[in-house]
């Protein structure tokens, strides 16, 4: 009798504390803890952003089979944004409303994340954003694993001016007519004048959105070049647009010995099916190469060749390439479950504040590390030529990390702003 | 000889042993010694320092036995290149000097001057000869007494290379006066001259997108212009035709006739997209004759639903087509303007469309039905043609034409499942200001609009360029809705 009641009892209790655990929110699901992906897997950004979302898909199969971030396995929610910015933040909601994710690694467009940034700030949750960018912003609810203007866009610039660059004195800033390109190029325009370039040594061109035909650019881009000293083109061409941009440079012959073309969103990913061969030295800029000889690039390379055969995974099962973004999103994965289990919480505010400080040996050989204010990651930056097999062979690096300055000096009234989020507007009361 | 030729000259050189020192700068001097000992080893002139030299360019020396892997950046490969470039114009094949020669003309180091005068001595090729002595005078204006300056930016001016034009503004700019005026005059021959390589590059890219826009509005011509089937799906058939190409381009891949496949893919692009269209016709648009609103929307959610299963087959990123060899590159046309190879077969093939439809339509049985059709179907079917199978024809015909397009865009652009998309306001946009109901109305909207594009770009960039035209399209339709050429006759109004 006494023995039955027990039984009962242990059962009720049991049933009761469930209820009760439930209630209390995912931690309480105990095995699992969701992740959103929000990459365009359709659509013009389709061709740089579907390895992004492999590329997380990856790290989670990875951290998984070490036993998952504080003992919960992750389980990764993709949708696809197909490169329609209003979208994205239809997207972002749902994933964070409906999902319940504890955080989302996404976006390659910076039109795509100032789309969803309202999102995740109101519904306070995590954006990890993986690719480079123009600055310009820092929010509580982001980190950006890309670099920073200074990070990429004016070492670049700096190296073009100077005597190995070729010394370029005049210059065509190139890009997609987007704010990325237009902000990018805003900066580059008052460094260039910084270090006494005349306004008539600058021309900026836009393109929209998918564009095709890039006869006529490089017929100006040719002209311009022959009215007066050494020029360079400055491209911030994104997505699909760049197959037929590069296409139509090999075919009209533009060597890059006479005028160079420096990217900025053009890494070995674009260029696969593009025949390298006449566009041999044309430069990108980044925070890795492929090419990049390092232990902790050699691993990563491998896994990803691995994981795309078992995987199956469309081109890259016979051809594995590697870039920047992915090398980016797979750090801020990592970063991330390193600070989930420094915080031993997913809650946004604990976390966001165990990610400062955070290190991890990133593939391109050095050791990245999270900024301890401002989000953003100290990152090497690496100057690559184009080489006959689509690889880049690195011809300028910087001696170590360089801290992310998001707030470009070059920009009017950035002075005054402060180098880390600003706190929420119910904080401060 | 030609060995004994540069002892000659270089008399300090020592005998047939290349600089150890210079090889092992190449291997481990900076970027700056590595110049200067290209420059050494170049003097050296001997074969032995050229595969030295051509080694490295591929980034490779060998020190003591062993190979180093160096890094060759642009402005050692230009050095490297022009160095090479220089031992080549005294090689006694032709075809290596021409190649030197042209090499050169981009723009050589002063060091090379001596080489360069040496060759140019003995050359007597007449289309080498003048190459030279313009790379010479490149060289001389810049240094040197002033006779020899002024008469090496005479010389300049008889040229018609971009290069010179950037050496002449700058001495343009010089403190001599004489030299000045000198270069002044030269610069303004020469920019003469480019001007009308400009012009008639500005022209070739027009034409070049009015061949396109023409192919890809081509088909519409015949579905919409003739039948009047407002087929929203018709992006979608170029975009099947596109991917036709891809696939014949796999299967040939693994052959050694890798650059015939178009050959292939012309035809299997016709069939496959003629055939979808022709299921198409019978399935869907035979019931909805008369009904243009319900055509345009079951062709859209035709469309719709053609997007997604080639998403679904061949996934949502684009994939590659890559030319056969003969249709990468381009040829000098004109002073400074290079045409692609791809984009003068474009214009080619789309011309010989074009013809073909115009002998089908005018010279072949089906024609006299498809045009009886569309002038009047009840006369037409009284006298006892077959309206039912016409119309499928006709618009098996229109598809198969949007595939023939769907080839020729992948050669040029990106192949994805929304490839379509981009061009299906383009083509209508033709077909409406060409006029409905003919043929050569949309041969004339096709390379005006292509013309209008590409003027508009160079003017006002590409964004404007977009927005212009169309604004231009939607008052014109205002002013002249019946388009460019209107159809004459009872039926028009049907």
């Amino acid at each position: 009798m006494k023995r039955r009641n027990f039984v009962k009892q242990l059962a009720l209790s049991a049933a009761i504390a469930a209820i009760g655990l439930g209630s209390t929110g995912i931690l309480a699901q105990a095995k699992t803890v969701k992740v959103g992906v929000l990459h365009s897997l359709s659509g013009t950004m389709a061709i740089s952003e579907t390895v992004l979302k492999d590329t997380v898909l990856m790290a989670i199969d990875e951290i998984n089979a070490k036993g998952g971030v504080m003992g919960m396995k992750i389980e990764p929610v993709v949708v696809d944004p197909a490169s329609n910015w209003p979208l994205f933040a239809e997207k972002a909601r749902q994933l964070i409303t409906q999902d319940k994710v504890a955080v989302t690694f996404g976006c390659w467009t910076s039109v795509s994340r100032k789309s969803v940034l309202p999102v995740f700030e109101e519904l306070n949750s995590l954006l990890f954003y993986p690719v480079q960018y123009e600055g310009e912003e820092i929010s509580r609810n982001v980190f950006y694993t890309g670099a920073a203007p200074n990070q990429q866009a004016i070492p670049a610039v700096e190296y073009l001016m100077s005597k190995d660059g070729g010394t370029a004195k005049r210059w065509v800033l190139l890009g997609t007519d987007y704010v990325y390109p237009r902000t990018t190029n805003k900066i580059l325009r008052a460094f260039l004048k910084s270090k006494g370039v005349a306004d008539a040594d600058i021309v900026e061109e836009y393109t929209p959105f998918g564009h095709s035909d890039y006869q006529t650019i490089i017929a100006k881009i040719k002209k311009f070049a022959s009215e007066g000293k050494k020029t360079a083109v400055v491209s911030t061409i994104n997505g699909d647009s760049n197959v037929p941009f590069y296409k139509e440079l090999g075919n009209q012959g533009l060597k890059a010995t006479d005028v160079p073309v420096v990217a900025f969103s053009v890494g070995e990913e674009e260029l696969r099916g593009v025949d390298t061969k006449p566009l041999v030295g044309h430069l990108a800029a980044w925070n890795y190469f492929m090419s990049i000889k390092a232990p902790a690039n050699d691993a990563f390379t491998k896994k990803w060749a691995a994981y795309a055969k078992a995987k199956n995974i469309a081109g890259h099962k016979d051809k594995p390439l590697t870039n920047d973004p992915m090398e980016a999103t797979y750090i801020g994965i990592y970063m991330w479950k390193q600070a989930v289990e420094k915080a031993k919480s997913f809650d946004v505010a604990k976390v966001s504040a165990a990610m400062g400080g955070q290190t991890f040996t990133a593939p391109s050989g050095i050791t990245s590390t999270m900024d301890a204010k401002n989000h953003h990651l100290h990152k090497a930056v690496f100057i690559g030529e184009i080489k006959a097999d689509g690889q880049f062979n690195v011809v300028w690096k910087t001696k170590g990390p360089v801290k992310a300055a998001p707030w470009s000096p070059f920009i009017a009234g950035n002075d005054k702003k402060k180098d880390e989020p600003a706190l929420m507007a119910e904080n401060k009361k | 000889m030609r060995i004994l030729l540069i002892l000659l000259f270089f008399a300090a050189a020592p005998v047939l042993a290349i600089d150890k020192g210079a090889v092992e700068k190449l291997a481990s001097g900076d970027n700056d010694e590595k110049i200067v000992a290209i420059a050494a080893l170049l003097a050296e002139g001997d074969p032995e320092a050229a595969a030295v030299l051509a080694k490295f360019a591929e980034g490779e020396v060998v020190v003591e036995g062993k190979v180093v892997e160096v890094v060759v950046n642009n402005r050692l490969r230009s050095a490297v290149t022009d160095a090479l470039a220089a031992l080549g114009l005294l090689s006694p094949e032709r075809a290596t000097r021409l190649e030197a020669a042209k090499a050169l003309a981009g723009g050589a180091d002063a060091v090379m001057l001596p080489l360069v005068k040496k060759a140019l001595e003995k050359e007597t090729d007449a289309d080498i000869k003048p190459l030279l002595e313009l790379t010479a005078a490149s060289m001389e204006m810049k240094g040197g007494d002033k006779a020899t300056r002024i008469a090496a930016i005479q010389r300049l001016g008889t040229s018609n290379s971009p290069n010179s034009r950037t050496l002449l503004s700058e001495a343009a700019t010089d403190a001599d006066e004489d030299i000045r005026i000198a270069a002044q005059k030269s610069l303004r021959e020469v920019q003469g001259k480019l001007a009308w390589g400009e012009r008639a590059g500005l022209l070739f890219a027009g034409i070049s997108l009015g061949s396109i826009l023409l192919l890809a509005a081509l088909g519409l011509a015949i579905t919409y212009g003739l039948m009047g089937v407002i087929n929203m799906a018709h992006g979608e058939l170029i975009m099947i035709g596109a991917y036709t190409t891809y696939v014949v381009q796999v299967l040939f891949r693994k052959t050694n006739y890798f650059d015939w496949y178009l050959l292939v893919a012309i035809p299997a692009s016709f069939v496959v997209a003629a055939a979808v269209g022709m299921i198409l016709e019978r399935v869907v648009i035979r019931w909805l004759y008369g009904r243009p609103l319900e055509t345009l929307l079951a062709t859209w959610g035709i469309s719709l639903m053609l997007i997604q299963s080639v998403r679904t087959i061949f996934g949502a990123a684009n994939v590659q087509v890559e030319n056969p060899a003969f249709m990468s590159g381009g040829f000098q046309a004109f002073a400074g303007v290079v045409l692609p190879w791809s984009r003068v077969v474009i214009i080619v093939f789309a011309a010989l469309v074009l013809f073909s439809i115009y002998l089908l339509l005018t010279k072949t049985r089906l024609g006299l039905f498809v045009r009886g059709v569309t002038q009047n179907r009840e006369m037409a079917a009284c006298v006892g043609v077959p309206t039912g199978s016409v119309d499928m024809w006709a618009f098996g015909l229109g598809s198969g034409i949007a595939g023939l397009a769907g080839c020729a865009l992948s050669q040029i652009g990106n192949v994805g499942p929304d490839l379509g998309q981009g061009y299906i306001v383009d083509s209508f946009m033709v077909v409406v200001f060409g006029g409905v109901g003919q043929l050569a109305g949309t041969v004339y909207a096709a390379l005006t609009l292509g013309f209008a594009n590409k003027f508009l770009e160079a003017m006002s960039g590409a964004v404007i360029a977009k927005i212009v035209v169309l604004v231009f399209i939607i008052f014109f339709i205002q002013r002249r809705p019946q388009g460019l050429f209107a159809v004459k006759g009872r039926a028009v109004e049907a």
